[in-house]
């Protein structure tokens, strides 16, 4: 009896507290919360509007998936309005709102300037209906295209970073090497990797060898740099108080040269991976005849303008999926630095 | 001179080293010219001894502790730990800097493990590193990164460092000499009181006359660069010793005397 009493009692409590306490949090917070909710409902308002800018008026073109994106627009537009009402709009959402709003519009205005008035001219830049229509429709070829880039990118990228990784350890710690190798890399690495591509295609047995060579080639000279330039930094004294506590070379590379290097490592590592993006897309479209490359040539052959757009939002996000990977790794394994960058 | 206060039986024989500088000269290659910083400088130092070296900014003081650690080779002369050539650096020699130069990426402990770790026993030696951690009273701070810690918990950490190995000679290069006063005031009760209860030979390079006298049973004054020994002189007082003590300001001024800056005092 005691212990159903306390339970009842515990929530009734906390209910009548709540109600005393939310109509003062309320109106303390009153501005600051109608501003949140204004842009909530706002945000929900632009894609009711998207959506009603599909249907009210005739497309101009033939586009077959205009109503399913007015309906999903109304969806998005419901449940945002709903998460909006009911004060269920987390603050991840919440604090994207406003990002909300102005997508919400620039599709608007989008749909309206293509797809109804032809106000930009049609086939170069197509309709939000038609870039859906490519996921819809065109997935398999664009998935497998996809999966081609991703495949030889991380092969040419893993290639290109564990050799110049090396090749930067060992030019920074013996000069034996650093003089044999340092002038080859003067000549070799300031070349842009694409201007290998008619060697390297007659030269390797595939032009996917030869791809994944230049993208490694792109890679490796920022990383060799950075690597090396940042095993040269490591302040003697670190090396001194190795010794002193016993440390053998090797110690002193893999515990002390290595640890202290990697900060300079992770800029090459990133500059690495915007030069071999550059790389992967011309490799695509010159040699490999697979790839999100090849697809955005292949597209602009047939002027299938909506493909290519599709191809390039995919692009965009796996480069920035990418970046945010290595990122997050460099975060993990450099917790000790102060301050660092947040991507 | 008065009796030797310092109880040298209380301490156990075998720890400290003694160590042997025999007409040591060195130099160093600048724009190909030498420059030379030690000339024939030779002492003795007994197993357990705790000796200041004091001399002016630039002497060549931290190069002889270099010397000694074996992270250079002198040009002429030879140094030797308990008869033994010192021909390269070596654990039972530890330096402590007057940087910490803590390593960055590695966490308080891992710091502290760094030797143990380098000398590949790490594994079965573990606790050594919980007890040098609590002797310097940064058991808490184990899992802190250097990057945040204040400049005395770095210094104890490196000091913590060095004592893991059971040095046998502790080599300090202005251990102090970035700390605030107050800091470095209680460090030096502290490492005193360390080297009298653990017994090891110690070698402490510094620019602090207080300090020399306070913490060291003797003194070796140098000359200018080339550095030459200028005085070498023991400090007979009892520890726990008082910076109040008139013996103590006494030969304070008498070094000062020594170094040219008695008109300053």
């Amino acid at each position: 009896m005691s212990t159903y009493s306390t339970r009842s009692k515990t929530p009734a409590l906390a209910r009548s507290a709540g109600e005393k306490a939310a109509p003062a949090s309320h109106s303390l917070s009153f501005p600051i919360s109608v501003a949140k909710n204004a842009s909530g409902a706002l945000a929900g308002l632009a894609w009711t509007g998207f959506g009603l800018s599909c249907l009210l008026w005739q497309d101009l073109g033939d586009w077959s998936r205009t109503h399913e994106v007015a309906i999903a627009s109304f969806v998005f537009a419901g449940s945002i309005l709903t998460a909006t009402l009911f004060g269920r709009f987390g603050g991840g959402l919440q604090s994207r709102a406003p990002w909300l709003l102005a997508f919400g519009l620039f599709l608007t205005i989008w749909e309206i300037a293509t797809a109804k008035f032809a106000w930009l001219p049609l086939p170069f830049f197509p309709p939000p209906q038609a870039i859906v229509e490519v996921y819809t429709d065109d997935w398999p070829k664009l998935l497998a295209s996809t999966v081609a880039s991703v495949k030889l990118q991380l092969v040419g990228y893993a290639l290109g970073a564990a050799i110049g990784f090396l090749t930067g350890v060992l030019i920074g710690w013996s000069r034996a090497v650093g003089y044999w190798v340092h002038p080859a890399l003067r000549f070799i690495g300031p070349l842009p990797a694409t201007a290998w591509l008619p060697f390297a295609l007659f030269t390797f047995p595939s032009s996917w060898s030869a791809s994944t060579f230049l993208i490694a080639l792109a890679t490796g000279f920022p990383v060799t740099v950075l690597t090396w330039s940042g095993v040269a930094s490591v302040s003697n004294a670190y090396y001194d108080v190795a010794r002193t506590l016993g440390a053998k070379p090797s110690f002193l590379v893999l515990k002390v040269a290595i640890p202290a290097a990697l900060p300079h490592v992770f800029v090459g590592l990133f500059m690495g991976l915007g030069s071999s993006f550059a790389v992967l897309v011309v490799a695509e479209m010159m040699g490999v005849k697979a790839g999100l490359g090849w697809y955005l040539q292949w597209a602009q052959g047939w002027a299938a303008y909506a493909n290519m757009y599709a191809a390039l939002i995919v692009m965009s996000l796996l480069c920035s999926g990418a970046i945010t990977l290595l990122f997050r790794t460099r975060d993990r394994l450099l917790v000790w630095q102060k301050g660092v960058v947040k991507w | 001179m008065v009796a030797v206060a310092i109880a040298e039986t209380d301490r156990p024989a075998a720890v400290g080293a003694s160590l042997n500088v025999e007409g040591v000269s060195h130099a160093f290659d600048i724009d190909g010219a030498a420059l030379p910083v030690l000339n024939d400088v030779s002492f003795n130092v007994r197993p357990g001894e705790f000796v200041a070296l004091l001399g002016p900014s630039g002497c060549g003081k931290s190069t002889l502790l270099r010397l000694v650690a074996g992270l250079e080779p002198p040009r002429l002369g030879a140094l030797f730990e308990d008869g033994r050539p010192i021909k390269g650096p070596f654990p039972s020699r530890v330096v402590v800097f007057q940087d910490p130069t803590l390593f960055p990426w590695r966490t308080v402990w891992k710091n502290v493990a760094l030797g143990l770790e380098a000398q590949g026993v790490l594994k079965s030696q573990r606790p050594r590193v919980d007890a040098a951690l609590d002797l310097v009273g940064l058991s808490a701070f184990r899992n802190a990164y250097p990057h945040q810690l204040s400049g005395g918990m770095a210094q104890r950490v490196a000091l913590a460092r060095a004592l893991v190995n059971n040095p046998r000679i502790l080599i300090l290069d202005e251990p102090l000499g970035k700390l605030d006063s107050l800091t470095r005031i209680s460090m030096q009760a502290e490492i005193a009181a360390l080297w009298q209860r653990s017994g090891f030979t110690t070698l402490m390079v510094t620019h602090d006359v207080e300090e020399a006298v306070f913490m060291a049973n003797r003194v070796i004054v140098f000359s200018d660069r080339p550095a030459r020994i200028k005085a070498d002189m023991t400090v007979d007082r009892p520890f726990p010793r008082h910076r109040g003590d008139p013996k103590l300001a006494e030969l304070r001024s008498n070094i000062l005397g020594l170094l040219g800056l008695d008109a300053n005092w």
